[in-house]
């Protein structure tokens, strides 16, 4: 009845609406939420890097469209023979929003910050590798490693990476002042987050004059926002079940990109049943993934048989490890024990690609003789019950952080996954400097986890944007949870 | 009267403090700590730790209820966990928009039942009446959040006349302002309109039938005289309670029709905070909204006992 009605009103403004006038210097983006608050360096919500990464803060590196890590405000850097000490060399003239110069000093501060005891950075582990920070002079800023990090200046472009000055980082929670592109204007709380074009810039200047982040929770709302045109994109379109209105509609582009959400069925290796290998296998030939994106994303979504993103060079396919195959399923539950049938509980979190997977799932996971308890929760009794104290059998959720791999070679993460060879591979890999070495490590790394049948992998999430056809330069991937708009500008 | 009142304001601080302990006690047992909502899936320890210190979450229970009840009296609301900013701050701001959007929903709501629900007593059993009263059955049964939605296909997607929703601020001028707010509370008031002109219906109806107004026939006045002197006056108490009743309503409806429009009110703003438990907002809004429930039922109430001599009796028999 919805979508009847939408196309109804499609059409009519198909018809009717005499497109928009004259090239635009400005830019409204719908967000479906709002950030806490606007300093990267002390919240771990998405929300925050997706208004200010790279629009209003920059690190020493950053990362780019295609993931790569690219110069930032270092403009170059060295690494010495033994991969511990790094020699960074910074741009010059760079100034913060409100006046005051950038230098090395600002670096150190920043790093300093971030590793402090007090700090409250959520991802101070990024920083944990770091020995020692040094500049030797104000252009130059020398960090010294404990052991070689791969991934450190991958780690060096996170926005929670993002260099500050002592003089207003205490206020950027509320009044973010960085050396972007953008200068933040004003923050209407619950409406919108206005940016303004930095003219004092040092790098190349943005086109856009101004961009506004408006904040529509509602996905049906930011529907009619982009039709009656009261903003111009929206990189994460909430509701995958209204894409196709837009897809027939000139005046949109819907660009289905990649991201790094890896969206799991994870299993706590803690309950019995989920601890032996031959019921997790099962688990896996039951899932359908491709039954599962159709169902619950309407067909956004690609599979992954491991927890990598598919966009990364060193991706493997491993999707075929544990074809769909019930009788399989039944015959290794069988072996396991489990030949009656199990139950099992399966705790969702608010999303949708959880309420909605979840219920197919149930479904596919039914078909092999597991019965699930569906108990949907919200987010912070998710994180409590599920993340924090492991009280669940099976749930749903999407590990958006780049390159986080990583979390299986943690000590009592949620899944309570324990292997030694994978922390092995996983060690090795984060000394390993070589590119060719890494990529062999990351592919070991993706093939212990899918033998392992550690969690259910089932699809990385999709970006969802729909914007008009005339703005140019926004990302269609989403390698880093940003709305990178440094580069945009009307045709 | 007086004393009527003084026992009402006793009955209300009572409430109230019920209310806030209540409340206090509802976000202890509410799963989610606030410092692991906003640090997320790869919080270290450590960072935890800082956090919840910065935060004040370490200390013990009743140390932190001292701490919020004592400050809340004093008018010091805190500042929000997650907004970094005085809560005060945050409510006044929300306010600008939520207290204009129930008032409008209210006016228009009043505006829409009373005429109708008169009307339809007076023409009862003819063609007004049925039409009135079926459009109230739909106004009854069809939830509000389908009304704006259908409001902003119509109004912003087909005809391009209004914004399909947000708030541009009163900065920019009053009358943009309350334009933003006229969809919104049109699909606020059509469901309360609906209530409120059935039951004014049935409560003329019921008044026609009384003693007095055979007499003030009988005396010979007209039947519109009849109507609106005698019937309509005697039959407003009904409507009353039910617009106060109303009032609570309103306020929980304007938690969706904010999120169908992107308003950022206080419906929002509490909506939010219960997600990224931000306990501090949470806490203080719904202890204000609870006081402002209640000075409205009392409002009501005095309005009730001035309207009509005998209640202010039956009270202080209580």
């Amino acid at each position: 009845m919805k979508s009847k009605l939408f196309a109804a009103a499609l059409l009519a403004t198909t018809l009717g609406a005499a497109g928009n006038a004259a090239a635009k210097d400005s830019l409204a983006l719908g967000i479906g939420l709002e950030p806490p608050h606007l300093d990267p360096t002390a919240g771990a919500a998405a929300a925050i890097d997706e208004v200010v990464y790279a629009n209003v803060f920059e690190g020493l590196t950053r990362i780019g469209p295609d993931g790569a890590v690219l110069p930032a405000l270092a403009k170059s850097w060295s690494v010495s023979e033994n991969g511990l000490t790094y020699t960074f060399k910074l741009q010059d003239g760079v100034a913060f929003h409100d006046g005051t110069g950038f230098d090395s000093a600002d670096v150190l501060f920043s790093l300093n910050r971030a590793m402090a005891e007090d700090s409250t950075n959520a991802q101070k582990g990024l920083f944990e590798p770091i020995e020692k920070v040094e500049a030797p002079d104000a252009t130059t800023v020398v960090i010294t490693l404990k052991r070689p990090t791969g991934h450190f200046l991958f780690n060096l472009g996170w926005g929670d990476a993002v260099i500050v000055a002592p003089e207003s980082a205490g206020a950027n929670k509320s009044n973010p002042v960085g050396t972007g592109p953008f200068s933040f204007k004003r923050w209407a709380k619950g409406s919108e987050i206005n940016l303004a074009r930095n003219d004092a810039y040092w790098g190349t200047k943005a086109k856009l004059t101004k961009v506004s982040f408006k904040i529509m929770p509602d996905a049906a709302a930011s529907a009619a926002a982009l039709m009656s045109g009261d903003v111009d994109a929206i990189p994460n379109f909430g509701a995958p079940e209204l894409l196709e209105q837009f897809r027939s509609d000139p005046r949109f582009l819907v660009m289905i990109g990649t991201t790094e959400g890896e969206t799991i069925l994870s299993m706590n290796h803690a309950n019995e049943a989920l601890s032996d290998i031959r019921v997790r296998r099962a688990i896996s030939h039951a899932i359908d993934r491709q039954a599962i994106i159709d169902g619950a994303m309407f067909g956004s979504g690609t599979p992954i048989g491991s927890h990598f993103a598919p966009h990364h060079p060193a991706y493997i396919d491993l999707t075929g490890m544990y074809p769909h195959d019930t009788a399989k399923a039944k015959a290794l539950l069988a072996e396991a024990g489990y030949a009656d049938g199990l139950k099992l509980r399966l705790t969702l979190p608010p999303p949708s690609y959880a309420r909605r997977g979840g219920e197919v799932i149930a479904a596919q996971l039914a078909a092999v003789g597991i019965e699930t308890e569906i108990i949907p929760v919200e987010w912070a009794q998710w994180l409590k019950q599920v993340f924090k104290t492991t009280d669940y059998d099976l749930t749903i959720v999407s590990h958006t952080e780049p390159f986080d791999i990583g979390i299986y070679a943690r000590d009592s993460y949620y899944f309570n996954y324990k292997s030694d060879r994978f922390r092995n591979v996983y060690s090795a890999l984060t000394e390993a400097v070589d590119p060719t070495e890494r990529n062999s490590l990351i592919g070991e790394a993706q093939k212990i986890l899918a033998e392992d049948a550690v969690n259910g992998f089932l699809f990385e999430l999709a970006q969802n944007g729909v914007w008009r056809t005339k703005i140019k330069g926004l990302w269609r991937n989403r390698p880093i949870q940003a709305n990178d708009v440094t580069g945009a500008y009307w045709e | 009267m007086l004393a009527f009142a003084v026992r009402r304001l006793t009955a209300l601080a009572a409430t109230l403090a019920v209310a806030a302990l209540v409340v206090f006690m509802v976000m202890e047992v509410l799963p989610g700590d606030p410092a692991e909502v906003m640090l997320g899936l790869n919080a270290q320890p450590d960072t935890l730790a800082a956090l919840r210190a910065q935060m004040g979450l370490d200390r013990p229970v009743p140390e932190r209820f001292l701490v919020w009840i004592l400050a809340f009296l004093s008018g010091d609301l805190g500042i929000s966990y997650t907004y970094d900013v005085p809560v005060a701050e945050l409510i006044g701001e929300r306010m600008e928009v939520t207290l204009p959007l129930a008032l409008m929903a209210i006016l228009f709501s009043t505006a829409i039942a009373l005429p109708c629900g008169v009307l339809a007593a007076r023409f009862r059993g003819g063609f007004a009446d049925t039409f009135i009263m079926g459009a109230a059955q739909l106004g009854v049964a069809v939830p509000n959040f389908w009304f704006a939605i259908l409001l902003i296909l119509l109004f912003a997607v087909t005809l391009g006349w209004t914004s399909a929703g947000g708030f541009p601020g009163f900065e920019d001028g009053i009358l943009p302002a309350l334009g933003a707010l006229l969809l919104p509370a049109v699909a606020l008031a059509l469901p309360q309109a609906a209530i409120l002109a059935r039951v004014t219906r049935s409560s003329v109806v019921e008044v026609m039938g009384e003693d007095y107004i055979r007499t003030a026939r009988a005396k010979g006045l007209s039947g519109r005289t009849v109507l609106w002197r005698h019937a309509v006056r005697n039959a407003l108490a009904a409507p009353l309670t039910i617009m106060g009743l109303q009032f609570s309503f309103l306020l929980a409806g304007t938690v969706i029709i904010e999120n169908v429009f992107y308003l950022p009110g206080l419906g929002r703003l509490i909506f939010q905070a219960i997600a990224q438990r931000d306990l501090i907002v949470v806490k203080d809004v719904v202890v204000l909204l609870v006081a402002l429930v209640i000075t409205v039922n009392f409002v009501v109430d005095l309005l009730y006992a001035w309207t009509d001599p005998r209640l202010r009796k039956a009270g202080s028999d209580v």
